[in-house]
């Protein structure tokens, strides 16, 4: 900077060594490292956001992986059972029977502890009911030694998971009683209970709110996988199509114009604007069945379109124009050299948006809850066609729904299912991101 | 005649197609493809698409018209006193087609037979019940006159499938027999083929133009139906929203304001979020951070982005939401009285958009030519003052646009207000009381068994006209100066 005094005559020199930093120079340096620090604050502030949100998801998720369980061997004799079915209250008997047998295998093990049919209902919830129907169906286990893994009611669960501790449970509380966590901490002692990994979150369906502990996602991931296959085999094509037409053959005209126009637009357009598509012209217009994996993909598509033909089109320009000369030169036609030649050198990258943007549309939430897919779906579709066309969930859905019940145990199962559906979105993302490296190619 | 099964004969005649157009074409040359005027798979596909694209268009066509037309016929059939005062006709409508389609299901099922689902009207006392066992739950006792109404349609409709049935194979057979009467070695199929390709490529791309025609649309006729119910100018203007639950009717107050003040409010402290950060972030980035730095940051930060947004809503709801209570609810200085609120909601809204407002500006900062940082250090200037008082101006227009483009996102973000912001919808300057968006509205008005004759669901079309209007607006905007400024310096 240079003063200008009003008289126009020279400033004064300045009078420092440049060794000494006057004070000026001092305040901009201080200036300097502050403007840095902010810098290096935002992006760890970022990260620090990334690393809590990553932490929130394993630590309330992961539990939900686990399930306690009462692993016990039980024998039923014929007589037994022809006792409890000629009985008039069947399922009360095979409770007593178990509680027979528990007591039993405690003493064996040199503990002792007092309990009755209301205990064992608060602990493991309907046990008569479950071996009845067990050995209904399979009379030959009469007479046999049969080893149970009965899941534990979802009190015990959360008892070991630590969410649910001994101040908890106040005088009076139908669902558990003071006395009962000492016999759970017996039997865990026993190696009676024990925690195992739980299968049934995984491969289940949804329960109402009598048994929280066995919903499970598997329902919803079959609906998510449903409306990825129509999202694929529609947005595919119908994307590679419009980016050929576009990037190859349009003329430059309003029409075009008017396409790329609505191309960007409909990239920004909100979801949850989809959603409201969806409803009016599939379901109220069309009457196509509310709720279906089919419409649900078929908002999808709608909405991956832009992505996909974003990102082929970006694939198809890298490819260079001395491909297309040299097929033209050999008396290939346009539609030849483009099909023939620039098409497969485009595919890899083609591939890898496509994923990434089904990876989107397999995140995408709102505009399922306008079509309907939080219903309460409890059973897998019996049938392929079903699976399109009857009404079923998606795992984002499914979360939500979770989400909004008041249940601890049910939040508990959101936090895994996000971690199922994050899963499925980082392998998705990494096979794209393999594909790039294995078939990305520098012209 | 189910659609797939004829999707499936169509596809056949294709196939076979292809071979007799193939063979007959090498049958017209003597067997020897260089007397051919193309190869001979042109003359293949040039059947295949004689066949595939007639049939399917027509079935396309006919799926969309054919319940227009019946629902018209049947509804012209309905005696006066099907519709009493209580209902409309919509909603009887979806009665008839719901007892159509519980009765397609308990034949399928095999509950009743074909004759007894035509002739149930006597038993009317447990046909509800019937159909229950079957899935499909009625809302009341079927009147007589819907049963009938029920049964026509579904006569209307096996009559309906079974002629587009016929109709669709007679049109596929016709293609084909026409296709294969062309076929000559002196045809110039490569050209017929290539033009039809053309066409089909360009259909697809106007796929775009027809979506955002589809949501025009079902956003504008259902905005009129609506305001022909509510008048435009208390849902405008209006300062309050209540919709009342009883169903038809009721004093319901649809003021958009205060839903439209939540959206500004949560969107706003979003900003304030992830501006900042993502600026600085993005200058840090491009200006100060060696290659090192920027490979594992830049990607780390842009995951942010690749998460859905119902992690975020589960993450404001169970996570931020109850933090915020224990640090400003009631047991310390008692601003915050439940985990839902405006903070909530906007903090992880910020968080959301870090990356999406430092990765444009990332990209705009780079834009800027050395040239001008050169020129800058050559003055004496330190590098911050270089990027504060020239590479941000310069850039400003495109930051400009960056904003505006994250306050869009911001303003159409759905799963996080749902989950983290609250229901209540007020007006309200504390930032730690909830209050509900747009979008959430629009989700809780459309979602359950309400039904879409009533103002209180046809506002949600309302809201999302609104939506709709005001992120196109800001997009545009914000297209318009990136776009502007870019050239600047090409």
């Amino acid at each position: 900077m240079i003063d200008m005094s009003a008289d126009g005559s020279a400033p004064a020199p300045a009078k420092n060594s440049l060794h000494a930093a006057d004070e000026r120079t001092r305040r901009r340096n201080a200036a300097e490292k502050r403007f840095r620090a902010y810098g290096v604050a935002a992006i760890v502030t970022g990260l620090l956001a990334l690393v809590f949100l990553v932490y929130a998801i394993l630590s309330n998720g992961l539990p939900a992986f686990q399930r306690t369980v009462v692993n016990i061997e039980f024998t039923m004799t014929q007589e037994q059972f022809d006792e409890a079915e000629s009985a008039l209250l069947k399922t009360r008997v095979y409770t007593d029977f178990f509680i027979g047998a528990l007591t039993d295998s405690l003493e064996t093990r040199g503990l002792d502890a007092e309990f009755d049919g209301g205990t064992v209902e608060r602990l493991l919830g309907k046990v008569g009911g479950t071996l009845r129907s067990h050995y209904r169906e399979n009379p030959g286990d009469i007479g046999q030694a049969i080893s149970f893994e009965l899941p534990a009611s979802s009190r015990v669960d959360r008892y070991f998971k630590g969410t649910f501790t001994r101040e908890s449970v106040g005088e009076g509380n139908r669902f558990m009683q003071p006395g009962d966590l000492d016999l759970v901490d017996a039997l865990a002692e026993a190696g009676v209970i024990i925690q195992t990994f739980n299968w049934q979150f995984i491969t289940g369906v949804d329960t109402g709110v009598d048994n929280p502990g066995g919903a499970g996602i598997g329902a919803s991931v079959l609906g998510s996988f449903m409306m990825m296959i129509v999202v694929l085999v529609l947005s595919l094509p119908i994307g590679v199509a419009a980016s050929i037409y576009l990037e190859e053959f349009a003329p430059k005209n309003w029409f075009t114009d008017l396409i790329e126009v609505n191309i960007s637009n409909l990239a920004a357009v909100p979801s949850i604007v989809f959603g409201i598509l969806g409803l009016a012209v599939f379901i109220q217009f069309m009457h196509l069945p509310q709720s279906a994996p089919l419409v649900g993909g078929l908002v999808l598509t709608l909405m991956t379109l832009p992505t996909i033909i974003i990102s082929t089109r970006a694939s198809l320009k890298s490819v260079p124009p001395s491909i297309r000369d040299a097929a033209l030169a050999v008396g290939a036609s346009k539609m030849q050299s483009v099909f023939h030649h620039v098409l497969p050198l485009a595919m890899p990258g083609i591939l890898t948006g496509t994923i990434i943007g089904l990876a989107q549309a397999l995140g995408e939430t709102a505009p399922l809850l306008l079509i309907g897919m939080v219903g309460f779906v409890a059973r897998y579709p019996e049938t392929f066609l079903e699976g399109f066309e009857g009404p079923n969930s998606a795992m984002p859905a499914q979360i939500y729904n979770w989400a909004s019940r008041s249940d601890a145990v049910f939040t508990e199962k959101a936090w895994g299912g996000i971690i199922i559906l994050l899963i499925f979105l980082l392998s998705m993302n990494i096979i794209a991101i393999l594909l790039r490296r294995k078939f990305e190619r520098r012209w | 005649m189910p659609v797939f099964w004829l999707v499936i004969i169509v596809l056949a005649l294709a196939a076979a197609g292809y071979l007799l157009g193939r063979s007959r074409a090498l049958q017209s040359a003597g067997g020897d493809s260089r007397n051919l005027h193309s190869q001979p798979n042109y003359y293949g596909s040039h059947v295949i698409m004689w066949v595939t694209v007639p049939a399917f268009g027509l079935m396309i066509v006919w799926l969309l018209a054919q319940p227009l037309l019946i629902d018209g016929r049947i509804a012209a059939q309905l005696p006066d006193t099907a519709v009493s005062e209580d209902t409309t006709l919509g909603l009887v409508m979806s009665d008839v087609r719901r007892v159509a389609d519980g009765l397609d299901r308990a034949v399928g099922q095999g509950a009743m037979t074909e004759e007894q689902a035509g002739s149930v009207a006597t038993e009317l006392a447990d046909l509800r019940e019937q159909l229950a066992e079957v899935g499909v739950a009625l809302g009341s006792n079927v009147s007589s006159d819907v049963l009938n109404a029920a049964q026509r349609y579904r006569d209307f409709k096996a009559t309906g499938s079974l002629l587009m049935g016929i109709v669709v194979i007679a049109l596929a057979i016709a293609g084909l027999i026409l296709a294969l009467l062309r076929t000559t070695n002196e045809f110039r199929a490569r050209n017929v083929v290539e033009r039809g390709v053309l066409t089909i490529l360009m259909f697809a791309a106007s796929i775009a133009i027809l979506t955002t025609i589809g949501i025009l649309l079902s956003l504008v006729f259902n905005t009129i139906e609506f305001f022909r119910l509510y008048s435009a100018w208390d849902f405008f203007f209006g300062l309050e929203w209540a919709p009342s639950f009883s169903g038809r009717g009721g004093a319901s107050s649809l003021g958009v304001l205060p839903l439209l003040w939540g959206t500004f409010y949560i969107s706003l402290i979003a900003l304030l979020v992830s501006v900042p950060i993502g600026l600085f972030a993005a200058i840090y980035l491009s200006e100060y951070a060696t290659p090192r730095v920027r490979a594992i940051a830049k990607p780390l930060l842009e995951v942010l982005a690749g998460i859905p947004t119902i992690v975020y809503g589960l993450f404001a709801l169970l996570t931020v939401g109850p933090m915020l209570v224990s640090v400003f609810g009631q047991n310390t200085v008692g601003w915050m009285s439940g985990g839902t609120a405006v903070m909530t909601a906007g903090l992880v809204m910020g968080v959301m958009l870090i990356p999406f407002v430092s990765s444009l500006s990332d990209d705009i900062i780079n834009a800027v030519p050395q040239a001008m940082r050169d020129g800058s250090y050559g003055l004496g200037a330190t590098q911050s003052e270089t990027i504060r008082q020239v590479i941000l101006p310069a850039a400003l227009p495109g930051i400009v646009g960056a904003i505006l483009l994250a306050a869009s996102r911001a303003i159409g973000e759905t799963m996080i207000v749902v989950l983290g912001a609250g229901a209540a919808a007020r007006l309200s300057l504390n930032p730690f009381e909830a209050m509900t968006t747009v979008t959430a509205k629009i989700v809780s008005q459309l979602t359950g068994d309400s039904d879409f004759a009533s103002p209180e669901a046809l506002v949600a079309f309302a809201l999302g006209t609104t939506l709709f209007v005001l992120t196109l607006g800001l997009n545009v905007l914000a297209l318009y100066i990136v776009r502007k400024y870019r050239e600047q310096y090409e």
